[in-house]
């Protein structure tokens, strides 16, 4: 095989590595190498010695690439030649937030023409935050007569031209996901270009388009789909139309409904209960825009074995919540608003002893006068009642540093810890003292943390005790938080898995930058806005670190900074 | 009393007529003649583009000053800091969450046959919202009245955004970020009003 003889010609191997060729066949390895699916091992297998390399980079059908500009797309074809499936992430998460100016960059093309000279046969294309336009979407289309799965998260540039490209000249797809996009939707056309003969489509989520589509187009490509599993509907789907499709859908494993609220009569509504009801494998349901108490009753049948429930576009009440949960004995994710107040959560723990992940998002979360949402009391209910809790996003008015001692205590396996309290520097609100204290239970009980997002009244105590303790965080947001210098700097000198850190309006300035200089080697990500970096800083930190990607960006109306690694064939292996 | 320097006379006492409230100064009628550490504002007129950063291009003729109005009942005030904040809550997508599905509010122009609805789920800044008021009544031209020399000529008609909140002031759109005053909005209402043309035009 050709990939032997290249290995066999190659320099400098050891005595172990002969012995080793010897006895074991590098089609064995790569054979066996090819099973391996996780990032991290690859890259640990890479590293062993050149044949291990070797065998690695010829088995490798799967890229990750954290972050767009820490490597060029010819040195990933040159070391990868064999990918199908390439995931690909651009602007910083911030950009989100519209703390990103607007054609920052992370532009797919580039990559797209090299994919197509390189990699003819890609299947999967996956993207994060990227900027993609109608022209690259339709170059993507016509380019790889295998494509089958493209999925689009926080994107933009792109309109639904693109997707009727994607749409027509896609013969073999299987997956179209579409999420939070910046998209400008034209119409909902795109999908009458689906052909007569298309058959193949298994995932499609357009949940996040706001226009009316075709939806006779749309009944009949879900009519001839039968493998699809997972089909998300836009807001313009009522609920007439979905009891349609799920009739000729109940193999759904995953749904988002459109629109949840309509005048049924008696009839129309037993046929949808029973249409939801039918879909035995569904374990997420989503969309539910708009859900009242009236209609929430129609899916009761259909939650016996939901694991995910995402409601965070349905402003339900304490107890309309809770009657919905006591259907969900199997829940392990779900997504909420604020509305439901602490009276809803209570229900939560109540009724859902398998959960895992809680997410808790703001119905209002720029209106001041709002007296309500959830506070320190619903999040310790919730922790009592689910005690294998380990993702948690909360938006709350008021938090305790003894609440959140108490959280952990009750679930100390948390991975991921949001906690935002909305309103910039607030103290703990019974005491007054700020919620260091908080976050150093955090770190100190929940050992296996890797993302954590702190917020309210912090001094460089948090950080203290962040880098202390934290060691197996990776991604941290730090927001309006401490004093001086010395909190970062105990971050970036403690920390020691640290991937990604995000830190907008805190005091921390160009000592603290200048302190992680090793640190960002193994960073993929460094962000700083409307801190006390200065434009010298920055120019000092890329003089120090050449090999770093730093962007620093001065004027109105704030000073920003991020930097990214750029350390060529060694990104492509870390996450 | 010269309006062009902006000169005011000293405030009255509490109990005698408020001649401040008459004066004429450079600025919307309603608008707050006093910032809010108390200080009387000389003069003091927030260019339309500084607030919303809009190019609007020249209007060719120049014209007879009108406005358009919005009648929106508005939020108590959030505390400036909150308000300005770029970013937070750091909350992706506001306007797709929550209760609110759509905001209709109603467009009047004073002069126009029929009013409108816009939707203002629609529009995610200020500048994308005139730019669709703006075709919708395209007869009309949205001026720019930071620009002192168009203020010359008074041959037809122009409009500047405001609206007036629930307290009665007229308010100068493009001074809240829009997505924490889209909340407020209820009605929308256009209107040209007479009483703005002379104090719009002082060098007239």
């Amino acid at each position: 095989m050709e990939s032997s003889e290249l290995k066999r010609s190659k320099d400098s191997v050891n005595s172990c590595e002969s012995a080793r060729r010897s006895s074991f066949p590098d089609e064995v390895l790569e054979r066996v190498l090819s099973l391996l699916k996780s990032h991290r091992d690859r890259s640990s297998v890479s590293l062993v010695c050149k044949d291990w390399y070797n065998a690695e980079r010829w088995s490798r059908t799967h890229v990750f690439i954290g972050n767009c500009y820490s490597v060029s797309p010819e040195i990933v074809a040159r070391r990868f030649p064999r990918i199908r499936s390439v995931t690909l992430k651009g602007k910083p998460r911030f950009s989100d937030f519209n703390l990103v100016p607007e054609n920052w960059g992370a532009d797919i093309h580039a990559w797209l023409v090299v994919f197509a000279a390189k990699y003819p046969f890609l299947e999967e294309l996956r993207l994060k935050r990227m900027a993609i336009s109608d022209e690259s979407l339709e170059f993507l289309a016509v380019s790889f007569p295998n494509f089958k799965a493209l999925s689009l998260l926080s994107c933009d540039g792109f309109s639904t031209n693109g997707l009727a490209a994607i749409a027509t000249h896609c013969k073999n797809l299987t997956e179209l996901d579409i999420q939070e996009n910046g998209i400008d939707d034209i119409g909902g056309s795109w999908l009458s270009c689906f052909p007569e003969s298309f058959t193949t489509l298994e995932v499609l989520n357009f949940a996040n388009l706001t226009s009316d589509i075709n939806f006779d187009a749309l009944e009949k490509l879900v009519g001839r789909c039968k493998s699809m599993k997972v089909l998300k509907l836009n807001r313009s789907v009522s609920l007439e139309q979905l009891q349609r499709l799920l009739v000729n859908a109940p193999q759904l494993a995953e749904l988002g409904t459109g629109l949840f609220s309509q005048e049924l009569t008696i009839r129309e509504y037993e046929e949808l209960e029973s249409a939801l009801s039918n879909c035995k494998n569904m374990h997420t349901l989503s969309g539910l825009w708009d859900a009242t108490g009236i209609y929430l009753t129609a899916l009761y049948l259909a939650c016996t074995h939901l694991t995910f429930l995402n409601l965070s576009y349905a402003a339900l009440q304490s107890v309309e919540l809770a009657k919905l949960l006591a259907h969900c004995p199997q829940l392990k994710r779900l997504w909420v608003l604020d509305t439901v107040e602490d009276k809803g959560l209570e229900a939560v723990g109540l009724n859902c002893p398998l959960l895992e992940e809680l997410r808790v998002f703001p119905a209002d979360p720029f209106d001041d006068e709002i007296v309500h949402g959830v506070t320190e009391a619903g999040f310790v209910a919730v922790s009592f009642g689910c005690p294998r809790l380990h993702y948690v996003l909360y938006f709350c008015r008021q938090m305790t540093n003894a609440a959140v001692a108490t959280i952990v205590q009750n679930c100390p396996d948390f991975t991921h810890f949001r906690l935002c309290i909305m309103n910039p520097g607030q103290p703990d609100y019974l005491t007054n003292e700020p919620m260091d204290e908080a976050f150093g239970a955090v770190v100190r009980t929940c050992t296996k943390l890797q993302r954590l997002s702190v917020s309210g009244l912090l001094t460089d105590l948090t950080f203290e005790y962040i880098g202390r303790y934290a060691k197996n965080l990776e991604t941290l947001s730090v927001a309006f938080a401490g004093r001086s210098d010395w909190g970062m700097q105990c971050v970036l000198g403690g920390c020691p898995k640290l991937r990604k850190l995000e830190i907008r309006d805190c005091p921390f300035g160009n000592a603290a930058l200048l302190s992680g200089l090793e640190k960002y080697e193994s960073m993929r990500s460094l962000w700083m806005s409307a801190c006390n970096v200065t434009m010298n800083g920055c120019r000092l930190l890329a003089r120090e670190m050449p090999r770093l990607n730093v962007e620093a960006r001065g004027g109105m109306p704030r000073h920003l900074s991020l930097l990214s690694e750029m350390l060529g064939t060694r990104q492509t292996e870390n996450h | 009393m010269s309006p062009e320097n902006g000169k005011l006379l000293p405030e009255t006492d509490a109990g005698g007529l408020n001649f401040k409230a008459t004066e004429l100064t450079l600025g919307l009628p309603g608008e707050s003649r006093v910032t809010s550490d108390g200080v009387a504002k000389l003069g003091s007129k927030r260019g339309f583009s500084e607030t919303v950063d809009l190019s609007l291009g020249d209007n060719k003729d120049s014209n007879k000053l009108g406005q358009f109005q919005i009648n929106v009942p508005e939020a108590a005030k959030s505390p400036v800091s909150k308000a300005q904040v770029v970013g937070w809550p750091p909350v992706r997508g506001y306007p797709k969450r929550g209760t609110k599905s759509c905001k209709y509010v109603k467009v009047a122009v004073d002069g126009a046959p029929y009013l409108r609805k816009v939707d203002l789920e629609m529009y995610n800044t200020y500048q994308q919202l005139l730019t669709s008021l703006e075709d919708m009544f395209s007869c009309f031209t949205i001026r720019n009245y930071l620009n002192d020399k168009k203020l010359e000529r008074v041959n037809g008609i122009e409009y500047v955004p405001t609206y007036e909140d629930k307290d009665g002031d007229w308010m100068l759109v493009g001074d809240v970020p829009w997505h924490s005053s889209n909340d407020t909005y209820k009605t929308f209402k256009r209107k040209l009003n007479e009483e703005a043309l002379y104090m719009k035009h002082p060098r007239n």
